[in-house]
């Protein structure tokens, strides 16, 4: 089952930089890396629950803005101590500079 | 000490009743408040970058190195003792602050250096680097939370007698040695349990194993040697170059408040002279650090100028602070309800969430567990 949803404009983010998608009452992080490509994950940490959108974009890693917890957001992929638990992550496509997000995917 | 004041001790183990009511009352990974940084300027602040931290590294292991050379040259007269004098603060104190800065993985941009200084500053430290990383994490979600906080130096009351013991470690190290022996028999003491995950004891298990080895070889190379030099390198100096860490510590959050959401409550900035600023490697800017992790020590000046219009004048020295703490710490052996509230500047939004954040006083009558 798919549901996309047209995120944001490619220009809202920044190249590695991040942003924060609500939908209802569910939050995304929406990422652009640093070779121009969107990826989207879970907004919220999934350790201590803090918003990705404050973090740091480097180097394909999304770093938690409260303990410093690590996770390469074109995986989802925990990156060790203070998170152990991956990120969800969700299909990206862009079509005429709009960035939509499958949240079912 | 009296049973009231034992009571209230009591209330900040992590298994007591104060770790539930702070859940209760949305003091555990409370919302914070953070001083507004245009996230561009954010973003060039937290930026990584491995020269600041090569070059500070590359000093702090020179100068250890170099010292401990003199000490063990000069092994026997009077000339040895400046020497491991400053080779014992570079182990025993400035250990701290690399530990604490390499613990949040912010300063170096390669991470593996990170990992590798966190490594060798933990053991310095006599720090379990997987326990203290966990416990650390803690202390930023909920910090000065009583209950939740396994990072409180000074308590209300202060545990003065402790605080000065641990001036040459006399309280750190005994404990360091024996939790050194509960983990590498395979266990975690019910604290740590409470902010340690299961699946991460196994790293602390193997560490304290290694660490543990590497110990009865220093005392081992001892009593082979019939020298005290190799105790006097290893182990050693967190005993007789702990005092300037524990110095620097208390100025970070000793008599200000506790169960709040707002670090210019409960957490000081302290302008130090460069000297001090290489040994605790910008820790100083304290207040800074809590609200923004993710900035680099070698930025925190520079995030200090940012944000500096919303938060309560920094201490212009460390005698400022001390002169402020040292009567706030003795009014609370007599009244624990007392803490220093800052005033905020003009430019400043005004304090978030509690202000006096004090404890109900039922817990002072429920059962903790021993």
């Amino acid at each position: 089952m798919t549901r996309w949803i047209e995120a944001c404009a490619v220009d809202d983010v920044e190249r590695e930089d991040v942003v924060a998608v609500v939908d209802g009452d569910r939050v995304y992080a929406v990422y652009r890396s640093e070779d121009d490509e969107f990826f989207a994950t879970a907004g919220h940490c999934t350790h201590g629950r803090a918003p990705l959108c404050e973090g740091l974009v480097m180097d394909g890693v999304i770093e938690c803005p409260r303990h410093n917890g690590r996770f390469d957001f074109r995986t989802g992929r925990a990156l060790g101590a203070p998170v152990l638990v991956d990120l969800a992550t969700y299909p990206v496509v862009v079509r005429d500079g709009r960035v939509h997000v499958d949240v079912d995917g | 000490m009296s049973p009231p004041r034992r009571r209230r001790l009591a209330l900040y183990r992590l298994t007591g009743p104060a770790g539930p009511f702070a859940v209760a009352a949305g003091l555990a990974e409370g919302d914070w408040y953070r001083s507004p940084v245009p996230r561009t300027r954010l973003k060039e602040l937290m930026r990584r970058s491995d020269g600041p931290a090569l070059r500070d590294t590359a000093l702090w292991v020179g100068l250890a190195v170099a010292a401990a050379a003199g000490g063990v040259a000069l092994w026997g007269s009077w000339g040895a003792l400046p020497c491991l004098l400053v080779y014992g603060v570079l182990y025993g104190s400035a250990s701290d602050s690399r530990w604490h800065e390499m613990g949040h993985g912010t300063a170096f941009r390669t991470r593996w250096l990170d990992e590798a200084v966190y490594q060798v500053a933990s053991f310095c430290m006599m720090r379990e680097p997987t326990v203290w990383r966990w416990q650390h994490a803690r202390h930023h979600s909920d910090t000065l939370v009583v209950g939740r906080d396994a990072e409180i130096v000074a308590m209300r009351p202060a545990r003065l007698a402790r605080i000065l013991l641990n001036l040459v470690g006399l309280v750190d190290v005994p404990l360091a040695l024996r939790l050194l022996v509960v983990h590498a028999s395979g266990r975690l003491t019910a604290e740590e349990r409470t902010f340690v995950p299961a699946e991460e004891a196994r790293k602390v298990v193997r560490t304290s194993r290694i660490w543990l080895a590497i110990y009865l070889a220093v005392i081992g190379a001892a009593v082979a040697s019939g020298s005290w030099i190799p105790v006097v390198l290893v182990g050693g100096p967190r005993l007789y170059g702990a005092s300037l860490f524990v110095v620097y510590a208390l100025t970070q959050h000793a008599g200000l408040g506790e169960n709040v959401l707002d670090h210019r409550l409960n957490t000081r900035t302290v302008l130090m002279n460069p000297v001090h600023r290489f040994l605790y490697l910008n820790m100083n800017y304290h207040t800074e650090h809590h609200m923004f992790p993710l900035v680099p020590y070698h930025r925190l000046p520079a995030l200090h100028e940012e944000v500096k219009g919303d938060l309560p004048a920094p201490y212009p020295s460390m005698w400022a602070a001390y002169r402020e703490l040292v009567p706030a710490v003795l009014r609370q052996l007599r009244d624990p309800s007392h803490f220093v509230e800052r005033a905020l500047p003009p430019t400043a939004a005004p304090y978030h969430g509690p202000v006096e954040g004090l404890l109900p006083d039922r817990l002072m009558t429920e059962p903790v567990p021993a």
